[in-house]
């Protein structure tokens, strides 16, 4: 079932985004070489806690970390750990937000140090594949005009999109109805209305867009091992078009 | 967090050898293992009329969920 939300609370999911937009960026400015991914979970607790929110992710489904946090051929939910980020690597931070009763949610992928072109290259697709989804959320469109402009942006350029996780609704729980899937057909799929609250997050491999789970039961890989890249913003579609939650004022 | 999606459960594809030919274009197939299924043709064998006896030598495609139906997909000769 789809909640759609009055403009009250949509602010108050703004609210949860925002904190989740300034955490990431602070975070983003703390990925250097030699940073372990441990460090960086630790400073996202701190940041949470200083403006007295709880990080969404740690004890979802027994999640046990604030950040998510996935490196080079990780798609998502890598977990934080000992691991030395190297210059050369990417790294995607995945991050939500409970606060006042509503959940934020977002993620960026984030350069180590100096990247190959095919790095930069797979990280600006997948940053630009989100805003090309994003602009598909209008009122009257259909769920696959989103899913399809992610698609559509990304294989053009020679990617792939993961299709065994998706976006999703958010409000009062972190995981709404619909499901987002990253590839799909125009005009297909629910029809999107104002008052709905979406988490579009296009996760973009170089290779195949085949995955597989590792043994810790939630870190997700690419099957071949190539690179992969994550974009998340949580946004309201309104009567004035899609809005940006998750971004900085 | 991304959520899980529904994943697709894709069909398994074996070799078997029929049986014996059952009534509404189901033939009883006997796989490699040794499992007996029942099996259907697939719309587009029937569309090209591809004939299936006993003896022949044919791929199964089995759903995760029943692993006792099956749906022929090719016949080799």
């Amino acid at each position: 079932m789809i909640i759609l939300k009055q403009a009250d609370e949509i602010e108050k999911i703004r609210a949860s985004s925002t904190i989740v937009a300034e955490i990431l960026r602070e975070l983003r400015e703390r990925v250097k070489p030699g940073v372990t991914t441990l460090e960086l979970n630790s400073l996202s607790e701190m940041l949470a806690r200083k403006r007295m929110a709880k990080p969404a992710f740690r004890g979802y489904r027994g999640y046990p970390f604030a950040l998510c946090t996935s490196v080079n051929s990780e798609v998502v939910h890598g977990m934080p750990s000992e691991r030395v980020l190297l210059d050369g690597d990417i790294v995607s931070l995945d991050f939500g937000i409970y606060h006042k009763g509503y959940y934020g949610d977002a993620a960026i992928t984030v350069p180590v140090g100096e990247v190959s072109s095919v790095a930069r290259r797979l990280i600006q697709v997948t940053e630009q594949s989100l805003y090309e989804g994003i602009d598909g959320a209008v009122a009257g469109n259909r769920l696959g005009d989103i899913s399809a402009a992610v698609q559509t942006h990304v294989e053009k350029n020679g990617f792939s999109v993961v299709r065994d996780f998706v976006g999703h609704g958010i409000g009062r729980s972190m995981h709404e109805d619909p499901q987002i899937p990253n590839y799909g057909v125009r005009g297909r799929g629910i029809e999107l209305k104002s008052g709905m609250v979406l988490a579009i997050e296009p996760m973009v491999n170089e290779g195949t867009y085949r995955v597989r789970i590792l043994d810790d039961g939630w870190t997700v890989v690419a099957e071949d091992g190539k690179l992969s890249a994550h974009f998340e913003h949580s946004i309201a579609i309104t009567d004035n078009g899609p809005e940006i939650l998750s971004r900085l004022a | 967090m991304a959520k899980r999606g529904m994943a697709k459960e894709e069909p398994i594809e074996v070799e078997g050898r029929v049986i014996e030919p059952l009534p509404n274009a189901m033939f009883r197939v006997e796989l490699e293992n040794g499992h007996r299924v029942l099996a259907h043709i697939s719309g587009k064998m029937r569309m090209h009329f591809i004939k299936i006896l006993p003896g022949d030598k044919v791929t199964v495609e089995l759903s995760p969920y029943d692993l006792t139906r099956g749906r022929i997909t090719y016949r080799t000769k």
